[in-house]
């Protein structure tokens, strides 16, 4: 099992992780001027790399705090932890 | 008297099943993926369509993606019409399939029972049963008694923490040896005079407008007349290259193999509630699979916490396993959709047909899909069984939403 560094408890294991998916999906600032195919977008779709993914996790077990993650889907090594009000470049 | 050499009285090298080819330039049809639907969709355009002037191309090795490492189980007890359709398409095409194929592949229909543990369950599933009839695939409700008489070594008594209440019994429903699927499949190919061509990765698309004029690859370039794509997992990678997006996330899923055991168990055992389904391969190991792991991952392994719980659930259900060792984990990567179906058909290019987003489900279609693609590449129109899982149906709205009602364990 590997450890995820929460950025405010510190590295646990994780099990007591909760993953969010994509980061920095903002909410339409006008959804009702959104035309179907963009509200579609805006629900369902999701960008799938293989590689460096910037993420949500939550420290469900813990915390229970929000975090932003950029990690590898290819090896799973996460590069970094944020939160979410600490930039998300370094 | 001199030594002999060494080997010089082993049996010769059986005759390979398919061709080893370098890849020509051109062909009428390129499949990106050589894995079950990709091959099964080569097989159905020779065998329904006389298109053999087709390649399919694997970045590994053939069928060793999610074909080596599903849990083989074949059933069509799906909820909804579009499903119920397509699977049960799929699962009169594998009762053929050996005859058709000329090729063994231990197609044992030997049933699965989808247990119920709770009133929700139980309501699921008698819906789901009625569901199924009305579609004609074969599904009863069966209790308790029922399910210990089917399958003596499930746990049914009332003292467990998720006791049976029941189960969905689809006795058509059965397991394959995925390996020689795709062996038989790859044979029948190469001797229709289709290109099965490994270690060939795609690395690019070349497009004029709408259309994909060919495909860029690790072998060189090579051009198309239509594509298909079959790549599971990395089909995101691959729309990525062709400016579109497809609603998938890529996830792990693991499964595991115990050591050969007597045969003690002589159906497939699936269980939403506690998270497991079990068969018994023909050589003797219990066969077992999870749901995926939470994160998105490309790394074909998982995390092990998974299937420690896993393994919690196989054994309260099946107390006789306390004992059996664990002999090989694995992990595949899937590719899952918001609505739990499929997307098949029509992409933003004319010529270019997708498929994917069979998430942890895909083998038991395999030749159904096959067919189907085949069609849709022949007749340049989605088959019926299809359409239902067209990309746009995120825009229309006209999900087929089998999350949770599938007897999917997803």
């Amino acid at each position: 099992m590997q450890l995820i560094e929460c950025p405010w408890c510190g590295p646990r294991e994780e099990v007591e992780f909760h993953y969010g998916g994509q980061a920095h999906v903002a909410y339409p600032d006008d959804p009702a001027a959104l035309t179907d195919e963009q509200w579609a977008h805006y629900v369902f779709f999701r960008d799938n790399p293989k590689g460096r993914f910037a993420e949500r996790w939550s420290h469900s077990a813990g915390c229970r705090r929000w975090f932003n993650a950029v990690r590898d889907t290819a090896t799973y090594r996460f590069e970094r932890v944020h939160r979410p009000d600490e930039s998300p470049t370094p | 008297m001199s030594p002999r050499t060494p080997g010089a009285d082993l049996p010769e090298h059986p005759d390979f099943l398919w061709r080893n080819p370098e890849p020509k330039r051109s062909y009428d049809v390129v499949i990106v993926g050589g894995g079950g639907h990709g091959l099964a969709t080569a097989h159905y355009l020779a065998k329904n369509h006389g298109i053999t002037d087709v390649a399919v191309l694997e970045k590994g090795w053939l069928a060793g993606g999610n074909m080596a490492r599903n849990t083989t189980i074949i059933r069509s007890n799906y909820l909804w019409d579009e499903s119920a359709a397509i699977y049960e398409h799929a699962l009169k095409l594998w009762e053929g399939l050996e005859d058709d194929l000329g090729y063994p592949i231990l197609f044992s229909q030997r049933g699965v029972l989808n247990l119920a543990h709770s009133l929700q369950d139980v309501r699921e599933s008698v819906r789901r049963v009625e569901a199924n009839k009305l579609n004609g695939v074969d599904a009863e409700w069966i209790g308790p008694d029922e399910v210990r008489k089917v399958c003596p070594i499930v746990n049914t008594s009332t003292d467990i923490r998720y006791p049976v209440m029941g189960a969905t019994y689809q006795p058509r429903a059965g397991i394959a040896k995925h390996d020689y699927v795709a062996w038989g499949f790859a044979r029948r190919i190469d001797q229709a005079g289709g290109d099965l061509v490994q270690d060939c990765e795609v690395t690019g698309f070349t497009t004029d407008g709408d259309r994909v004029t060919g495909v860029r690859t690790t072998r060189g370039d090579i051009a198309a007349g239509h594509v298909v794509l079959c790549a599971a997992g990395h089909t995101s990678v691959l729309t990525d290259m062709l400016g579109f997006r497809v609603p998938l996330q890529s996830h792990p899923l693991q499964a595991l193999v115990s050591e050969l055991l007597e045969p003690v168990h002589p159906t497939i055992v699936m269980s939403n509630a506690v998270h497991v389904y079990v068969s018994q391969a023909h050589k003797g190991e219990l066969v077992m699979g999870a749901g995926v792991d939470s994160y998105n991952g490309y790394g074909q392994r998982g995390a092990f916490h998974i299937i420690e719980r896993q393994m919690a659930a196989a054994v309260e259900l099946f107390p006789v396993f306390a004992r059996a060792h664990l002999l090989r984990t694995w992990g595949g990567i899937v590719d899952v959709t918001p609505d739990a179906s499929p997307v098949a058909g029509r992409t933003p290019y004319a010529n270019l047909t997708i498929n994917c987003g069979w998430g942890t489900g895909g083998f038991k279609a395999t030749p159904g899909i096959g067919w189907c693609l085949a069609d849709t590449v022949a007749k340049g129109e989605p088959h019926p069984y299809v359409a239902p899982f067209a990309l746009d149906r995120f825009v229309t709205g006209a999900l087929v939403d089998e999350h949770g009602a599938a007897a999917v364990a997803h």
